[in-house]
């Protein structure tokens, strides 16, 4: 292959800090290898940080480990060269390499609860770090570590100093990564997903903290991620990974103004966003490709809405463009010519994407049926509450309640999506269990068309059972494994007798197979075989087969990635149009919101502060905690980015609130009254309802 | 009729065994996910290799477990016919010439002469205190000192050659079934099986099979005129006692599970799923149990049930009928005090998978409480029965020769192994020593404890999800 390199500086004074010229790993058994890394050349500048982008599956993590050499042991790099600073990496013996590890290249993991060893105190396990790189004496490691936990904005360090991981937030624990990481005074520093594991608060702290530490100390950064938010707001450039190969590298603003491979331009377009409201989301068919087949063509091809005879046969090879840019894609000429061709014809009424004008507020909101409001709900929960108890000593005594969910009020409607926001642990996924009586709630009222729920023996409660069904957040756990699709599907028929005979059941399977956009064959084979998003289906497949009125969709679309939870969201918004049903979605994730919801709910340590339709909510939200995870919530578009409201430390535990208004401790806005008083309900016009001291006085002056 | 079938109560429950393993095997052929950890485990070379040894075993044990009364030759003074009062099994029937010579006493293996000197009257009149020939052993000898250690490698090296021919025979058919069913030639379908690049491993399990089938043809013709183990202090061969004891290990190694299986499954499941009182009554059930010394509670029924089997003699027709009724015992025993591990494990198991997502979906979809355990926890704790089944199997067959050693296990008349090396603890005593009680009793043991545990791994391995995807 005669690729020229991509030049990032072109007229580069000195070698780069960390130059990867043409990695190349497999993975697996020798007579049948994965190329998991295929060629990839990268550089990375003092000071900078670098992006590398792409779904699960295409090696991004790989191309880490590889740097680190930290590769399973089914692992090798087979080719290339990776230098730092000068130093040849791939040479290096074992011992040597050690000293490079944490030396000058340091890595933070994704999982910060499993990256820290439970049983060794944060101080020991810093300080263990530090020994490694100063083998200083004990006064001056405890010294070192006090100033690392200071660099990485931990509060009070001398008491975690003594601190065990449990006791730590998952913020925290990344902090200590990130403390441990730096105690080396590395170079280069490798995140590989920080902050998936991590709320948008949370994420906003910790990338904050990363670009702060970077401005200090100079450090380069490789930020492996899959989110574009999150490099639209952190890096400086940006590498596209597909199928173990780089696509394209660009300057993210450049790249954002206008992405050159049909992947990056599919990727940026299947994201949601509230002026594709009435529209549909963009889908890449298909999925990445096994890497173990021989490719002879374009990675991309059997996803690209551009391919031409060409890119089946032909290998793109790498072009190297102005402005530091790069791409591979055989037609990148003609493209870039013609400016996101693609995205127009995909989804035609979406063309409001290239104004960067704020969004415009309410396009869209009240058009299906402006008597909806009218209507009377399909269901009402009132003041529900769920609490655990907490059991101590022999006799196993109560000492005190989880307060999980404690007096939620919400309605639903035919017809209509109710999206209930929130950092995890602050209830909502039991909100969802309480209002299937999957979890029996302690208090409150649920009524399906006036039946009362709450309290119904598990055999009175199965004539509702057909009407409310739920979609769980992970797809490869909400299936048992040792069934046939078929019988999965047809469960509910089979249980509640509406189908007894299995030919009638499969012939049925066989319809909402179709329904969800699925082969009708699936029906003799079992979960494994099918992909996350295809097992995203089969469970909606399965919750639809009891003609329910209200599904509970918990967080269905958080494990997948961005081209596949475009196609599970377009999904469920057909199926509401042509079924009518209710949804009630539970989501983090606030950028799915706009686009499929209707009415909103933000929830903070088990209830509800803020409640309204989307677009008011979304752009006017009045209670600091929804204007703080709204700012805190990475975005592309540079022209709509807000100032990030900082929210101090962690969302406290149900077991003990806080006195008077749960969020006092981390307001921006507190006040006297906040920490002796909950606040009560505040009206803003018809349907909006704000539980906040301050929005309640701003009424009344 | 010649012979009239009895069915003991262990019978009876070996061939429910046999019965639920079948079906077993038919439904996991049936569905994938159960298929394919078992073929994983038949394409093991270990795998086959233990299964062989097994299966071996497993066929003497059925042998064994087919008991039947023969036909007297005459008919008693009112005409009827009459049945031999003692019950034989059909290898007792194949080893009835083992089981018949007996000697006098002790005799070392392929010995001619005993091993202890008794007062020869000779016929002279004098009396003379030498090793006496043996009746059966090497009786066809003229000179033993001479011919003896020829007549041994002559017989050896016959024996070796059927076996060899036998398993020869075994290949032909099988690389001809082989041929036929992949349309291959049969040179081809050699070539495989010897390059070993079949699927199923065959090289491995014809080389396992030829030293068996080596093995049996070799000691079955020396056995013909030796006593290949010796002969214990009553004169009775060891070869058979070993071989008598194949069926009591296996029955308490597979019996004991068969009955704490379902309270295991049971009480572990509706202990996790339902929690609440429930659980509570049966973790205290379980506790308790498992606080008591197992030994105890095994030394206390097996000496209420000898006391109540002295005082009502009568009850049993044979001697065997009794020893069996005491075999079962134990195994109940034995399977009260082991269920507890199981049910702890499957308790854990079913909490967790109660909360998971599919059984959560199945709630709302109204499914009922029952259809829930069996359609979707159970067959996900499969796994964790099947491995533990396994494990367990030796340490029972180790446990027998433990509790055997001190008087609590098998009746006394029943062959065992733990009765052999209980025996063997006067012999060792002895000058000269007489070991081949005791090295019969452990290579016979050994070798099976050996093959279950390999397999038992073999079988951990195929069912681990970390280990292999299924």
């Amino acid at each position: 292959m005669s690729e020229s390199l991509p030049e990032p500086l072109p007229e580069s004074q000195a070698e780069p800090l960390l130059q990867i010229t043409e990695l190349t790993t497999i993975l697996g058994n020798p007579a049948q290898p994965l190329r998991v890394v295929d060629g990839l050349t990268l550089t990375l500048d003092r000071g900078e940080t670098v992006a590398l982008l792409g779904e699960s599956g295409c090696g991004k993590s790989l191309t880490a480990l590889s740097l680190m050499r930290l590769l399973p042991d089914s692992g090798r790099i087979v080719a290339g060269s990776v230098r730092l600073a000068g130093t040849e990496l791939l040479t290096l013996t074992e011992a040597e390499m050690r000293q490079v590890r944490g030396g000058q290249l340091a890595m933070i993991f994704q999982e910060p609860q499993t990256a820290l060893n439970p049983v060794l105190t944060v101080g020991t396990q810093i300080g263990e770090a530090v020994r490694l790189y100063q083998g200083a004496a004990s006064e001056a490691v405890r010294s070192r570590v006090l100033t690392l936990l200071r660099a990485v904005g931990i509060p009070a360090p001398v008491q975690r100093l003594t601190e065990y991981p449990h006791q730590l937030s998952g913020g925290m624990k990344q902090r200590i990564m990130m403390a441990m990481a730096l105690a080396g005074d590395p170079q280069v520093l490798i995140a590989d997903e920080p902050t998936t594991a991590l709320d948008v608060t949370i994420q906003a702290q910790v990338l904050r903290l990363l670009k702060s530490v970077q401005a200090k100390s100079g450090l380069a950064m490789l930020l492996i991620t899959h989110d574009l938010g999150v490099v639209a707001e952190t890096a400086e450039r940006l590498a596209v990974m597909y199928a173990g190969q780089l696509v394209e590298t660009a300057p993210v603003a450049a790249f954002f103004a206008q992405p050159l491979h049909p992947y990056s331009r599919s990727l940026l377009a299947s994201l949601p966003d509230a002026n594709q409201r009435s529209g549909r989301l963009l889908v890449i068919p298909g999925r990445v490709p096994p890497l173990d087949a021989q490719l002879s063509g374009c990675r991309f091809v059997e996803r690209c809405p551009n391919a031409e005879p060409r890119c089946h046969q032909e290998h793109p090879a790498w072009r190297t463009l102005a402005d530091g840019r790069g791409v591979r894609c055989h037609r990148v000429d003609e493209l870039s010519i013609h400016p996101a061709p693609p995205l127009v014809v995909a989804s035609a009424n979406t063309t409001v994407d290239s104004a960067p004008t704020p969004a415009p507020a309410a396009i869209t909101p009240e058009t299906p049926t402006p008597a909806a409001e009218v209507q009377v709900p399909l269901l009402t929960m009132r003041g529900l509450q769920v609490h655990f108890p907490i059991y101590r000593g022999l006799l196993r005594r109560i000492v005190g309640h989880v307060r999980a969910v404690d007096g939620i009020s919400l309605d639903l409607y035919a017809g209509r999506t109710l999206a209930l926001v929130g950092e995890s642990g602050c209830g909502k996924t039991t909100v969802g269990k309480g209002l299937l009586q999957l979890v029996p709630p302690t208090g409150g009222s649920v009524r399906y068309r006036g039946q009362e729920l709450i309290g119904l023996s598990h055999r009175r409660l199965r004539a509702f059972r057909k009407d409310l069904q739920i979609v769980f957040q992970d797809p490869f756990a909400s299936m048992n494994p040792r069934m046939v699709v078929g019988d999965i599907i047809g469960e509910g028929l089979h249980a509640l007798r509406i189908l007894p005979k299995r030919a009638d059941r499969l012939r049925r399977v066989a319809e909402l197979l179709e329904l969800v956009g699925l082969d009708p064959e699936a029906i003799n084979r079992y979960p494994h075989e099918f992909s996350g998003g295809q097992r995203q289906r089969l469970c909606i497949a399965r919750a639809l087969a009891l003609d329910p009125r209200i599904i509970v969709c918990d967080e269905p679309t958080s494990a997948l990635d961005v081209s596949v939870q475009a196609q599970i969201l377009n999904l469920l918004k057909d199926l509401q149009e042509q079924l009518g049903l209710a949804y009630l979605f539970i989501t983090h994730d606030l950028s799915v919101v706009p686009y499929l919801a209707h009415k909103v709910a933000v929830m903070y340590l088990g209830r509800v502060v803020e409640h309204g339709p989307v677009d008011e909510v979304l752009d006017d939200p009045r209670h600091p905690y929804t204007k703080a995870l709204l700012s805190a919530v990475p975005v592309i578009d540079p022209t709509r980015r807000r100032q990030v409201i900082q929210l101090d430390g962690d969302m406290p535990s149900p077991r003990q609130p806080p006195s008077g208004c749960h969020f006092h401790p981390r307001c921006p806005e507190v006040m006297a009254i906040c920490r002796h008083h909950y606040p009560v309900e505040t009206r803003l016009g018809t349907k909006r309802r704000v539980c906040c001291h301050a929005v309640a006085a701003g009424l009344t002056d | 009729m010649p012979l009239i079938p009895v069915v003991l109560w262990t019978d009876a429950l070996v061939f429910l065994l046999l019965a639920v393993i079948a079906l077993f095997a038919v439904w996991a052929a049936r569905h994938a996910h159960l298929r394919a950890p078992w073929l994983r485990v038949l394409h093991s070379r270990v795998g086959i290799a233990t299964l062989i040894v097994l299966l071996a075993y497993g066929s003497i044990g059925l042998l064994d477990s087919v008991h039947l009364r023969l036909k007297l030759d005459q008919p008693d003074a009112a005409g009827d016919i009459r049945y031999a009062p003692e019950v034989l099994s059909l290898l007792d029937l194949i080893l009835s010439d083992l089981r018949t010579q007996q000697e006098k006493t002790y005799s070392a293996p392929f010995a001619t002469h005993l091993h202890t000197k008794d007062a020869l009257n000779q016929p002279d009149g004098t009396v003379l205190r030498t090793y006496p020939r043996l009746q059966y052993g090497g009786a066809h000898l003229v000179d033993p000192e001479r011919d003896r250690w020829d007549d041994i490698t002559h017989r050896a090296l016959t024996g070796l050659t059927k076996g060899a021919i036998l398993w020869a025979l075994l290949v032909v058919a099988l690389i001809l079934w082989q041929a036929v069913r992949q349309q291959q030639s049969v040179s081809a379908v050699l070539g495989c099986i010897l390059r070993g690049r079949t699927r199923l491993p065959w090289r491995t399990a014809l080389s396992t099979l030829l030293l068996l089938l080596l093995l049996v043809g070799g000691i079955s013709e020396l056995a013909l005129t030796y006593h290949v183990l010796g002969t214990d202090k009553v004169g009775e061969n060891v070869l058979y006692q070993a071989l008598k004891s194949i069926r009591t290990g296996l029955l308490i190694g597979t019996l004991t599970t068969l009955i704490m299986l379902p309270a295991a499954i049971l009480l572990g499941i509706m202990a996790g799923y339902f929690r609440g009182w429930v659980d509570d009554v049966i973790q205290y059930l379980y506790t308790t149990l498992n606080s008591i010394p197992g030994v105890l509670l095994i030394a206390a029924t097996i000496l209420m049930l000898q006391v109540y089997m002295s005082n009502h003699a009568d009850a049993f027709a044979s001697l065997v009928e009794r020893a069996d009724l005491r075999l079962l015992c134990l195994c109940l025993i034995l399977g009260v005090t082991s269920w507890t591990g199981l049910c702890r494990l499957l308790r854990g198991e079913a909490l967790k998978l109660r909360e998971i997502d599919y059984v959560q979906a199945a709630h709302a979809l109204g499914v009922g409480h029952f259809t829930i355990i069996t359609r979707h926890i159970l067959p996900n704790v499969m796994h964790i029965v099947l491995i533990t089944l396994a494990l367990d199997f030796s340490g029972l067959v180790l446990a027998e020769a433990v509790l055997s050693y001190v008087n609590i296990g098998v009746d006394p008349t029943m062959h065992s192994w733990g009765n052999m090396i209980n025996s063997a603890r006067l012999e060792l005593a002895r000058d000269p020593v007489v070991w081949w009680s005791l090295a019969a009793a452990f290579v016979f043991m050994f070798t099976l404890v050996l093959a279950a545990n390999l397999f038992a791994d073999v079988v951990r391995d195929a069912f681990d999800p970390r280990l292999n995807r299924v």
